[in-house]
């Protein structure tokens, strides 16, 4: 048995210098559904995200990932790059990072590049045109194109990547991410920029993602259309520590996460609420 | 409506125009003036007893600043009526068009062309030298293309395998004895380790400071060589290296050499040609090891580096392996481009691994369009050849020169190839327009 849990987040703690950024929180991430964290800017929410994606070391605290088959990583042991190779976490940036340069399906072979890399025998074997590495590259662009159709770019698929438009660009970004076969998504505001038409596709897409590959999906997002409607549960962050967790009726009807956003305190959110009912 | 407001706008820079044209010379001949008072209003010279003499010459000067006012004046009118200077005045569309066509037979015209050189041009000793010149900046270009053109990390110390190469063949060939052709390998291997050896420390530095630290670096191994006087024979440099054999048979008038086998006249044009053949398959070597690379997951892990090392880093891309294997191979064909030189020559000393080989690499790079192969070898043509071309023009070689090569800037700003070919396509290869691709962070 793999567990319920595929990320387990304990008592996490990042400083930078005197700046506590986070504070000792604490939260899970269930397989297969999708988990949402927000909160109000500057909650620490991207963060937590650059800690468990390995671009930050934490300061305290543990990460754990558990796959599948049950084996357990500790991410904060992994740094960089081998959170993606190894422990299959993938990411997206709150500012979309492509390669412009490079065409949508040139984006989506470097997502394999691991892949790729092992069946090309480290450069050697493909070098010399080694069958087995072209059967692995015909692979790949079969993965791409799939992905392509997935976030409807097929036509786009020999275009740089820097011409296509702003919506497109967070599709990419996406497929781009669940190229590398991921076991857990982690996407930065993936709805921002975005019109209400897009952003339904994007609700559509990720549940399609949940439902139909069973990735699990880590999401801090601030269109709260996006997170109600797919999230499975939702983590409220608000000055580095949580404030509240549930599902998305629970922390909708929560006075405190209510006076996080509305930047009132607790008695005066109640009110409001009270009077309101 | 559109037409109208041309109008207006026209008028108006005409009307704004005299004092801005009058403006604009005056302060020409204001900076001529500060610039040249110096310089041509007073001369000096050494008296008969050793001791200064200077006197004035402020005719010349008065004349100089006229000629700017008056030169800045028609400059002006000229710019005013013509309109502005860009790459469309530069280059008609019509010539441009024309080019565009042309390119996609340029590259298989350019390899028969060379293939047939020693054929053309079998008695012509200066040209067939200048051709083995240009090739072998052809393939330095190709080398460092690689790491500037493909991984983006900008280094200015490429020179320095070259020279590794260089001195690895030299040292090999004149005191173990051994053959051109087991050194080659070995002067490329050479090479690489210390590409591998210079990316280490390097690794977290970008741009500026990436290029600062290769710069040292060419400068240290040039230092190394001049002082190691017990190994590297100094400023004195290693002679008598030997020529290369074509497999054992050597291309001299001795009794076993290949004119006698073959029972022709021998001819030291024989060994010309062997070189540049020589450096000719070195050359298409590099050429196709890059264009492979390319489109092998190393080669594109290479180019997403150059476009955002963040999102390499997301997608589980070791960075460093990543940038290693860069200045490793580019530095391997800086090496194996170091032992030819090195055959060829005869003799090498450290005098000939200055900073302005690395400058003049990177230029063809630059010029020629990062990441292009075909773009890098016009660019050696360009700059190589078209120095010699030049020559018949003397003192102002280098003025013509600066000329040419500030025209081709003006008219491809990123070089004479700008656009990238993409390395996998599903329906069709669409070129790459410039504007899009980085040029890296370093």
């Amino acid at each position: 048995m793999s567990g319920e849990r595929i990320l387990n987040v304990d008592q996490l703690t990042m400083r930078f210098g005197g700046i506590v950024a986070v504070q000792d929180l604490s939260f899970s991430a269930d397989r297969r559904k999708i988990t949402a964290l927000i909160g109000p800017n500057g909650a620490g929410k991207t963060t937590v995200f650059n800690c468990i994606t390995g671009f930050y070391k934490p300061t305290g605290g543990a990460i754990r990932l558990t796959h599948d088959d049950g084996k357990e990583i500790v991410l904060e042991r992994l740094n960089d790059f081998r959170i993606a190779k190894q422990a299959k976490v993938a990411r997206t940036f709150q500012n979309i990072r492509l390669f412009p340069g490079m065409t949508v399906l040139e984006n989506l072979m470097v997502a394999q590049h691991n892949m790729l890399m092992r069946a090309s025998g480290f450069t050697f074997l493909g070098l010399v045109g080694a069958p087995n590495y072209r059967n692995a590259e015909a692979h790949a662009i079969g993965l791409a194109t799939d992905w392509l159709k997935r976030v409807s770019l097929l036509d786009r698929a020999d275009d740089a990547a820097g011409n296509l438009a702003y919506g497109d660009q967070r599709r990419l970004e996406i497929a781009r991410a669940m190229c590398t076969e991921p076991a857990l998504l982690c996407l930065d505001e993936p709805a921002a920029g975005l019109n209400a038409r897009e952003s339904a596709a994007l609700s559509e897409l990720l549940l399609s993602i949940r439902n139909d590959l069973g990735t699990s999906i880590l999401l801090i997002e601030h269109d709260m259309s996006v997170v109600m409607e797919i999230s499975d549960h939702i983590v409220v962050m608000d000055h580095g520590v949580k404030i509240a967790q549930g599902t998305p009726r629970e922390v909708r009807d929560d006075p405190k996460v209510i006076a996080a956003y509305l930047g009132a305190d607790e008695e005066e959110a109640m009110a409001v609420m009270e009077s309101g009912s | 409506m559109t037409a109208l407001s041309q109008e207006t706008v026209s008028a108006t820079r005409t009307a704004a125009g005299i004092p801005f044209i009058l403006k604009k010379a005056f302060l020409s001949a204001l900076v001529a003036l500060v610039l040249f008072s110096l310089m041509i209003g007073i001369r000096t010279e050494a008296g008969p007893d050793g001791q200064l003499t200077y006197w004035t010459r402020f005719g010349e000067l008065a004349s100089i600043v006229g000629i700017v006012f008056g030169g800045s004046i028609l400059i002006e009118l000229a710019r005013q009526w013509i309109g502005p200077i860009g790459a469309e005045k530069l280059v008609p569309p019509a010539v441009h068009r024309g080019m565009s066509i042309l390119g996609n037979y340029l590259a298989p015209a350019l390899l028969i062309f060379t293939l047939l050189v020693p054929v053309i041009f079998y008695n012509q000793r200066y040209i067939l030298d200048l051709a083995i010149l240009v090739l072998t900046y052809v393939m330095l270009g190709w080398g460092l293309n690689v790491v500037v053109g493909l991984a983006g990390l900008l280094d200015l110390g490429y020179v320095a395998f070259y020279a590794v190469g260089a001195y690895s063949y030299a040292l090999l060939a004149t005191n173990f004895g051994w053959s051109f052709w087991i050194c080659l390998p070995l002067a490329g291997i050479l090479a690489a380790m210390w590409g591998v050896m210079l990316g280490f420390p390097v690794l977290r530095l970008r741009g500026d400071y990436l290029a600062i630290v290769t710069l040292a670096f060419g400068e240290i191994i040039r230092l190394v060589i001049i002082n190691w006087q017990s190994l590297t024979g100094g400023p004195n440099g290693v002679t008598g290296i030997p020529r290369p054999t074509l497999f054992g048979i050597p291309l001299d008038n001795s009794d076993d050499g290949l004119a006698a086998k073959l029972g022709i006249e021998y001819s030291p044009t024989h060994r010309i040609v062997f070189l540049f053949y020589l450096i000719l398959a070195l050359a298409l070597l590099t050429n196709w090891v890059t264009i492979r690379l390319r489109r092998l997951p190393i080669g594109r892990a290479w180019e997403a580096l150059r476009e955002d090392e963040v999102a390499c880093r997301a997608l589980g891309i070791n960075t460093t392996t990543t940038k290693l294997t860069a200045f490793a191979t580019g530095a391997l064909f800086g090496g194996f481009a170091g032992a030819f030189f090195a055959t060829r020559q005869g003799f090498i000393s450290p005098e000939s691994f200055t900073f302005q080989e690395s400058a003049l690499v990177l230029a063809i790079v630059v010029l020629g369009g990062m990441g292009s192969q075909l773009g890098v070898a016009l660019a050696a043509l360009a700059m190589i050849g078209g120095f010699e071309l030049f020559r018949g023009l003397e003192i102002y070689r280098m003025l013509v020169f600066g000329w040419a090569m500030v025209l081709i800037m003006i008219w491809r700003p990123r070089g004479l190839i700008g656009h990238r070919a993409p390395t996998v396509y599903l329906k069709k290869a669409q070129a790459i327009s410039s504007d899009l691709v980085k040029e890296g962070h370093g």
